[in-house]
């Protein structure tokens, strides 16, 4: 008698838990994937393509199903540090085929009097940083250029040019050597 | 217990945590009376001389301005106008290096003095009392205004908040070595700056007004005293000299004992501190309405011969002060700006003065300490001692030599107010302040890179949304579209029964032509299998036999076909471009004409496969001769079609080789401009040329052959093409292996089947994608290279 009680209850204590894990699986579901959005948010969404996906947010996606955190040459060695640090792996030095070749940042910059007006790098640009309407110049908006350089492949007249932004006293850095004393005259 | 404002009223003086005692040597000059400088040859005057943005221009180059005429009016946000130091010329304006440690060049504005000091017309105002603050403030910010104390934060933004202030502190205190301007200010106009003192009280109106100086400057001190005989509303405060004392924070925590928290301001705590000499500003502009255009500069060092306290015009170059002085530069001379602890050295002597210069500092060698070799940190903590701000400066230097920014950030790395009095006590003589500094602007691009890509993020996701947005309008609009037109369907029934009649009309034909096929001549059979065959090779095995037999019949029609061909079909269809074409080159219209048989087989063929399926559902008949003819027909355009883009062609390859002369200029036009870029550019490297003109060959024969296939299709009026029919056509793709530019041209094709024009664009795009080819080609070539 006393085994089928304690059969019974179990089933029912097995009912009643199953019942509370479903309504919570319902109630308490996440959307999307919170590790996703953490690594979208170290990424630094120059939305260059550069990785080998379709943007910033495919790439952490990617990194989120276990692809490698080394793609990203935008980001340097700084973002893959902190990727590491977020994904809990070994930081590993920029992949070869994602090593940067030098590492000024650069805007677009169209040589307005050969643009055709193609319109052909606005629909490249990710950001929406190009200016222009078919058969009329085309001009870049440098504060929203993010550098991606995506735009120079689809010029058909190769009027676009990737310039390094010039030194300001406002984004000027502080170098540990110092300027030169030099002889005054 | 007493409150802290009642202890601050006793006079209670909160000694300053930290801090270094170095050599004062103010003695040079601090005696002297204030000298006026002549005026220079020329006034170099930086339209940005504060912290934030410069004004816009109002004068231009060969402009006569008048002594205090503005030059610029300030813009949104942190902005300040400056104005005419004297009267004269506007020479140019163009970039030169400007007071900053990078030495970088910002705009300046040239002007050649006339010696006249011819004024403005000014309003003095006596009795500033009666205005409002609003008045007052606007006054202070049109007279350009900043601290000129050191950091030069526009004066009109302090004074303006709406906040409640409980004191208001006058920064006489001065702290740096050899600096002596403000105190020269002080025993000069005393008066004056007591003054401004009650203009800006008049504005904020502060519970308490307090001036705090330095118990080392006994004649500035005797000054005040003086002048604050009769009031009995401002409060003195002399504490002991102590670097940097001077600092506002510093000042407030002294004075008052309060602490302004990390990352605020002193508003934030109700606390305004303006310097001296931005008070005598103050009056100057309020009271006399004199704008900002010159300052005080103590000149000194032991390479000058007589040190003195200069009122001198702002823009005037370091050189004419330190000439004016008698400078005799030693070896390796260094000219400082700003006092030996916060100055930065200046690249040469051609930099001007500006509204935040307090001080130029000529040492002799030896006099200042040589920067030293660095040595490691020895951990003894002096540097923490020295502290002002009570930071750990010896960790924030190890995570800043580390490069690990978030740990200095919580080492409150932001809090230090770059005094240098940890270098000065660090007995490894280790340049602490320049690894902060560094450490700071690293931590300051990051922020700015985040903010950044967080706009990058935002504009990407709206343009996704947009175009997610765009694509779903044109869905619903050819949703909408199909729907009308299946509406107009139903509604004329009687269209319906002419298109079915048309459908049985084609089905009786497709059967007469298989029919045919089935009866001709076997030997050709076995060639045509054997041409068919690399179009048709992977189809599956029905296919194949379909093929067969309609490669058949194509061949039979296309054979009779190309015979009748002339050139006068061709003319008749493009008159203006054929003809031209044409004689143009023999040896060329021979190939075309190959590749056009070719092609109008293929055509023919993809036609007859159409065919086929209605013929066996079908079993009507119909008149032989009329599909013999409609197939010729169909050959001849797909033949002149396929000519045209062979041409088309040949024609960019020709110009590319920049023989242009004989090319119709009608065709010329046809080809974008993109295309001829593109041409001069392929021009540059025969090879290129090369590759790119057989890939652009291959392109064209491809779109050729789509085209002639639809037009096929659409002359035997079929709606859609067959299952059939499509597994071949991806098959052509393949063997041409441009399998990525397959179905761009696709879509193009069903476009341009009646168009030349449309044509010439294909080939053109053709032309393009193969240059791309060829490009990436070369890459491919030139990296193995590279890696060599």
């Amino acid at each position: 008698m006393s085994l089928v009680t304690a059969v019974i209850l179990l089933c029912l204590l097995g009912l009643i838990f199953g019942a509370v894990l479903g309504f919570a699986a319902i109630r308490f579901k996440v959307e999307g994937d919170p590790i996703v959005d953490q690594i979208d948010a170290l990424l630094p969404q120059t939305q260059c393509g550069q990785c080998g996906y379709p943007g910033c947010r495919p790439y952490a996606e990617a990194i989120a199903n276990g692809d490698m955190i080394n793609k990203c040459p935008p980001g340097g060695e700084s973002t893959v540090a902190e990727l590491a640090q977020l994904m809990g792996v070994e930081a590993i030095p920029l992949d070869d085929a994602h090593q940067e070749k030098d590492k000024q940042k650069k805007v677009a910059y169209i040589r307005e009097d050969e643009c055709i007006g193609c319109t052909k790098c606005i629909q490249a640009c990710p950001v929406d940083a190009i200016l222009g309407a078919s058969k009329l110049m085309h001009t870049v908006i440098a504060s929203e250029c993010t550098g991606c350089d995506l735009c120079v492949e689809p010029c058909p007249v190769d009027c676009i040019d990737m310039i390094p932004v010039a030194t300001t006293t406002k984004n000027w850095q502080w170098d540990l050597k110092q300027i030169p004393v030099k002889q005054i005259q | 217990m007493e409150s802290l404002f009642e202890q601050v009223a006793q006079g209670r003086i909160w000694p300053l945590q930290g801090g270094v005692h170095p050599p004062a040597c103010k003695e040079n000059t601090s005696g002297l009376p204030i000298i006026p400088m002549p005026l220079p040859e020329v006034l170099v005057l930086p339209l940005k001389q504060h912290i934030g943005e410069g004004g816009k221009l109002l004068v231009s180059a060969g402009d006569k301005v008048l002594k205090g005429q503005p030059l610029t009016e300030p813009v949104k946000g942190l902005s300040l106008p400056i104005h005419a130091p004297t009267s004269g010329t506007v020479i140019k304006i163009e970039a030169h290096p400007v007071a900053h440690p990078s030495a970088l060049s910002e705009p300046c504005l040239f002007l050649a003095p006339d010696g006249q000091e011819q004024w403005v017309e000014r309003k003095p105002m006596a009795h500033f009392c009666a205005e409002t603050p609003e008045y007052l403030v606007s006054k202070i910010k049109q007279a350009g205004i900043s601290g000129l104390g050191g950091a030069g934060f526009p004066a009109y933004i302090k004074s303006s908040s709406l906040r409640n202030i409980n004191y208001l502190i006058v920064n006489a205190t001065e702290c740096e070595s050899y600096i002596t301007a403000d105190e020269s200010l002080i025993r000069r106009s005393a008066e004056n700056i007591i003054q401004g003192i009650d203009v800006i009280a008049n504005i904020v109106n502060p519970n308490m007004i307090l001036i705090g100086i330095e118990d080392d400057k006994p004649e500035a001190i005797k000054a005040l005293e003086q002048a604050l005989e009769h009031r009995h509303d401002i409060h003195l405060r002399v504490f002991p000299a102590k670097y940097p004392s001077g600092g506002e924070k510093q000042l407030i925590k002294i004075l008052t004992g309060e602490e302004v928290p990390s990352g605020g301001y002193p508003v934030d705590v109700g606390i305004l501190v303006h310097n001296v000499g931005t008070l005598y500003a103050v009056y100057k502009a309020v009271v006399e309405d004199e704008p900002l255009i010159s300052r005080i500069v103590t000149v000194t060092g032991e390479a000058i011969e007589h040190p003195q306290n200069l009122e001198v015009l702002l823009g005037t170059p370091v050189e004419a002060i330190l000439s004016h002085c008698g400078f005799n530069p030693g070896k390796e001379q260094r000219v400082i700006m700003g006092g030996p602890m916060m100055g930065f050295t200046l690249p040469h002597t051609q930099i001007p003065v500006v509204k935040i210069t307090n001080c130029v500092l000529a040492p002799a060698k030896g006099e200042l300490p040589e920067p030293q070799d660095e040595m490691d940190c020895i951990r003894c903590g002096a540097c923490a001692d020295a502290c002002p701000v009570s930071l750990l400066p010896q960790q924030m230097l190890w995570y800043a030599k580390a490069k690990d920014l978030a740990k200095t950030q919580e080492y409150n790395i932001k809090d230090c107010i770059e005094c240098g009095a940890c270098a000065y006590v660090c007995p490894s003589e280790i340049p602490l302040v320049q690894y902060y500094r560094v450490a700071k602007a690293e931590i300051r691009t990051q922020e700015q890179e985040k903010r950044q890509a967080e706009h990058a993020k935002q504009r990407f996701e709206a343009r996704q949304a947009r175009l997610a947005r765009e694509a779903e309008q044109r869905a619903e609009k050819q949703r909408i579209a199909a729907e009308k037109r299946k509406k107009a369907m139903a509604s004329s029934g009687a269209s319906n029964a002419v298109a079915d009649a048309l459908a049985r009309v084609k089905a009786k034909k497709a059967q007469q032509a298989a029919e045919q096929a089935n009866t001709a001549m076997e030997p050709s059979a076995q060639a045509t299998k054997e041409e068919a065959k690399p179009l048709t090779g992977a189809a599956a095995a029905v296919a194949k036999a379909k093929a067969r037999k309609a490669a058949q019949a194509a061949q039979q029609t296309t054979d009779q076909v190309t015979e009748q061909t002339t050139s006068d079909e061709v003319t008749g269809k493009e008159p203006s471009k054929a003809p031209q074409e044409a004689p143009a080159d023999d040896k060329k219209a021979a190939i075309a004409a190959a590749v056009a048989k070719a092609k109008a087989r293929k055509a023919a063929q993809g036609a007859e496969q159409t065919h086929k399926p209605t013929a066996q559902t079908d079993e009507a008949k119909g008149p032989e001769i009329q599909s013999d003819k409609k197939a010729a027909i169909a050959a001849a355009v797909a033949k002149a079609k396929a000519r045209k883009a062979a041409q088309q062609t040949e024609q960019t390859a020709v110009s590319d080789s920049q023989v242009l002369s004989d090319e119709d200029p009608s065709q010329q036009r046809d080809l974008s401009d993109t295309h001829k870029t593109q041409g001069a550019l392929t021009s540059s490297t025969d090879k290129k040329a090369a590759i790119a003109k057989a890939v652009a060959k291959a392109k064209a024969r491809k779109a050729a052959q789509e085209q002639t296939a639809t037009f096929a299709s659409s002359i035997s009026d079929t709606q859609e093409l067959t299952d059939e029919d499509k597994p071949q056509r991806s098959e052509l793709s393949d063997t041409h292996n441009i399998e990525a530019d397959a179905p761009e041209i696709e879509e193009q094709s069903p476009l341009s089947a009646a168009d030349a024009k449309k044509a010439a664009i294909a080939a053109a795009v053709a032309k393009a994608k193969a240059r791309k080819l060829a490009k990436a080609a070369e890459q491919a070539n030139d990296e193995p290279d590279n890696q060599d």
